[in-house]
């Protein structure tokens, strides 16, 4: 246990190192969660310039939902570019003859993750306080719960996109980007599920993300906690993060077999 | 006692046949050279004994552990280093060594930096970042890697690929040293033949995926009766069939 440990703290420290250099690395941590929170904070304040109770409410959930969004698709980048990062280095071929178990890099790699997310997402919170007046805190305990949730949600994608690493090598490196953007319609994130056409609401409900916002938005417009919907994302999450350890370890052992961990840069 | 068992391995690229049913052994203590012109099967041989590649037949045993379902036993004690293989450019030569020494598992780390720094002359280079090192100072810092856990078995692939002659002079005689003092047995690929001949105690001559023929460097040139490795190295690759 205490050399696993070790191991993983080798990649992470690996991941500081990189950091701690690279001001450029940083800056591109918060530099898009700001923007977002930018544009839909002014377009929240434009909302609630009718003063009606509603409008209110609505520019709130503008702007804890991009906040909260950004945890999702954080969580999944920061897992996402580190194993990249490895691959741009040219080091996966030392990183998989070392001791390091690929359930241990995967731990790395969240543990990184959450550093990022972190980072990236501090600056954004402090300027929807001072600027919008909105605490993201707010929230109150449940905020842990969504936060989580939504962590889950990105670590399960970004497995998926590094199963599509391991599959298609770097060819499949716009999908670290593009990804969890994609599903940003189906998440439910600005609107309630009820917008969207009814064959597009069944798949909507089986992402985590729709009963995340549906509960935040719950707590913004009724001050009250829907723990029927957290459930619902929770045992989602557990669903679609064993589906997505099962693509990871199946596509880890094809690479394994065809060679590809050794040309996945290519 | 053997550091590497290989019994009849083979691997298949769809109609290639990389790895053809080949058998060797490496003694403890001994360097063995594995030699083959490109596409011989050598780099698919020696991924398969790190574990990356999975053989479509044959057995893998090293330092006791059985590569189908202990490899990571073996793996902590085992290393490599291969030119084409990177080390994070961003990270500084110290900075790289720690994060090896802690994958590796690596008791009294900060010691055996400083150690490993003075042996290979690493000393003004540990906070340079890596990306900042002529090649002769990365292939040191791969090295310096590659020797991070003590390990028992070392593979290597064209260690001193692209490094004037002193520097690869002395890359040799550091690989000397520490087989020498540590026991450790070491693989080596390469293409450079009087290094073969320097460092090797046993030469594997492979071909088409399989091991053509074997022997001391001596007895190589003696049975085809050539003048150094590099002329046996030439009649093996330019024979019609296999030998």
């Amino acid at each position: 246990m205490k050399a696993a440990l070790r191991r993983i703290w080798g990649l992470v420290y690996r991941h500081l190192c990189l950091y701690r250099r690279s001001w450029p690395r940083i800056v591109e941590l918060a530099y898009w969660p700001t923007l977002e929170l930018l544009i839909w904070g002014f377009t929240a304040q434009f909302v609630a310039h009718s003063q009606a109770d509603i409008a209110l409410k609505t520019g709130g959930s503008l702007i804890g939902g991009v906040l909260l969004w950004e945890v999702a698709l954080r969580s999944q980048m920061g897992v996402t570019i580190s194993f990249l990062e490895e691959i741009w280095s040219r080091n996966l071929g030392h990183i998989f003859v070392s001791p390091l178990r690929p359930r241990e890099l995967v731990a790395a790699l969240l543990c990184v993750s959450v550093m990022r997310t972190m980072i990236g997402l501090a600056p954004a919170a402090l300027i929807a306080a001072f600027l919008y007046a909105f605490n993201i805190f707010s929230l109150g305990l449940p905020l842990l719960l969504l936060l989580l949730n939504l962590m889950l949600m990105g670590w399960w994608m970004s497995l998926g996109v590094i199963a599509l690493l391991f599959r298609y090598g770097a060819s499949a490196e716009a999908l670290a980007w593009t990804l969890a953007f994609g599903i940003t319609p189906l998440a439910c994130v600005f609107y309630p599920v009820t917008v969207l056409p009814g064959w597009l609401q069944v798949i909507a409900k089986i992402i985590p993300a729709e009963h995340i916002f549906s509960a935040m938005r719950e707590i913004l417009y009724q001050n009250q906690i829907n723990w029927t919907q957290f459930l619902y994302a929770l045992g989602l999450n557990g669903l679609w993060m064993m589906m997505a350890i099962g693509i990871f370890s199946l596509q880890f052992r094809v690479a394994r077999s065809t060679g590809a961990l050794i040309s996945i840069g290519e | 006692m053997s550091a590497v068992i290989v019994r009849n391995l083979s691997k298949r690229f769809g109609t290639v046949t990389a790895v053809d049913r080949i058998d060797f052994t490496v003694p403890n203590g001994a360097t063995i050279g594995l030699l083959g012109g490109n596409g011989a099967g050598k780099t698919t041989t020696i991924s398969m004994l790190l574990g990356i590649l999975v053989p479509d037949q044959g057995a893998i045993e090293i330092l006791g552990h059985d590569m189908a379902r202990d490899r990571f036993a073996a793996l902590a004690r085992m290393n490599y280093s291969s030119p084409y293989v990177a080390l994070p450019m961003r990270l500084t030569v110290a900075e790289n060594l720690a994060v090896y020494g802690h994958l590796y598992n690596v008791p009294n780390l900060k010691t055996r930096i400083r150690d490993l720094a003075h042996e290979f002359d690493l000393e003004s280079l540990l906070d340079r970042r890596a990306g900042a090192l002529s090649a002769g100072q990365k292939t040191r810092v791969a090295l310096a890697k590659a020797l991070i856990n003590r390990p028992d078995l070392l593979l290597l692939d064209e260690p001193t690929a692209s490094l004037d002659p002193d520097t690869a002079d002395y890359v040799r005689a550091r690989l000397e040293a520490y087989r020498a003092e540590s026991g450790a047995a070491i693989l080596l690929a390469s293409h450079n033949m009087s290094e073969v001949e320097r460092l090797c105690s046993s030469v594997l001559m492979m071909k088409h995926g399989k091991i053509v023929d074997q022997g001391t460097p001596d007895a190589l040139i003696a049975r085809y009766g050539r003048d150094d490795l590099e002329q046996v190295f030439l009649t093996i690759a330019r024979a019609a069939t296999p030998v």
